[in-house]
């Protein structure tokens, strides 16, 4: 007995099978759910991006700026949102001792501020890594973090200090490059994504 | 494709030779800024990746990727960018 082949939807049998009717169960996708995908499709519109820059790692800085400017590039509204380690990138490169009170301090001397002075995660061998990628980047034509950070200030990405980790840091304004917007705090962040700002947690 | 004018006049040249992502990108970005919509944008770079990468973006901001070639000789990519 030759058992005919039964060309199957498993879309339409797992709707089927939510509305309880999986019995005698019709090809056809319910109106209402087609309706609801072809709602769904997205203009052609800009969009925005918003970017958690959350690491201070070299690796994940480089990430970050490179996507940040390129989606400026892209026509993108973009925003970046430096938070945590993220926050100590964007500490101006001279300073080397921030904070207000001793364990501040300390912390700033245990990892220096800056976006020349980022570490690599793994692999960093008291500076050796990141020397090796920096030698390497020039090699093959590859922006620096500092480049990125120049070309996405000149694309017009929008960089928002968390006010949180400025005061938990003891970072004052002065201690930051220049072009950074207002210090701002998760509410901000969250707002902008639940309005469908693209997000990416790097 | 076929061009009902013979002689293309390039507004700006960017020579990405050399650049690495997403430089090819950002530096035509910056330079499209500089000239008035229409204009054209001669871009000259090596890198592999940029012939889809031009090709994305110039279909995520409107702009029309006219020409793209390549030499083999030199490895040298280019491409020809209308404005939006």
């Amino acid at each position: 007995m030759t058992t005919e082949v039964r060309h199957v939807d498993p879309l339409a049998e797992a709707i089927a099978d939510v509305e309880g009717a999986s019995e005698g169960a019709s090809d056809a996708v319910p109106e209402a759910f087609t309706d609801a995908f072809r709602a769904a499709q997205p203009e052609t519109k800009p969009r925005d991006l918003v970017l958690i820059c959350y690491s201070g790692d070299l690796e994940k800085t480089w990430a970050s700026l490179i996507l940040a400017s390129t989606a400026a590039a892209s026509g993108v509204k973009t925003r970046v949102f430096l938070t945590f380690w993220g926050l100590q990138t964007f500490v101006k490169d001279e300073k080397r001792i921030t904070g207000q009170n001793a364990m501040q301090k300390m912390l700033a001397l245990m990892q220096r501020p800056g976006i020349s002075h980022r570490r690599l995660s793994k692999m960093d061998f008291f500076g050796m890594g990141p020397w090796m990628m920096g030698v390497l980047a020039k090699q093959y034509g590859v922006a620096s973090p500092k480049e990125l950070l120049e070309a996405c200030q000149a694309l017009g990405v929008e960089f928002m200090p968390c006010q949180m980790t400025m005061d938990m840091f003891g970072l004052k304004r002065e201690d930051m490059i220049d072009g950074l917007g207002e210090p701002v705090g998760a509410a901000t962040v969250i707002e902008l994504l639940s309005n469908g700002a693209a997000s990416l947690f790097i | 494709m076929a061009h009902p004018a013979p002689v293309l006049e390039v507004a700006a040249i960017v020579d990405a030779r050399g650049l690495s992502c997403p430089m090819p990108i950002v530096k035509t970005a910056l330079a499209v800024k500089g000239v008035p919509s229409g204009s054209l944008i001669e871009v000259l770079a090596t890198d592999p990746g940029s012939t889809k990468d031009f090709t994305a973006w110039c279909r995520s901001t409107g702009h029309d990727l006219v020409e793209d070639s390549f030499t083999p000789e030199t490895r040298v990519y280019r491409y020809l960018i209308r404005r939006k």
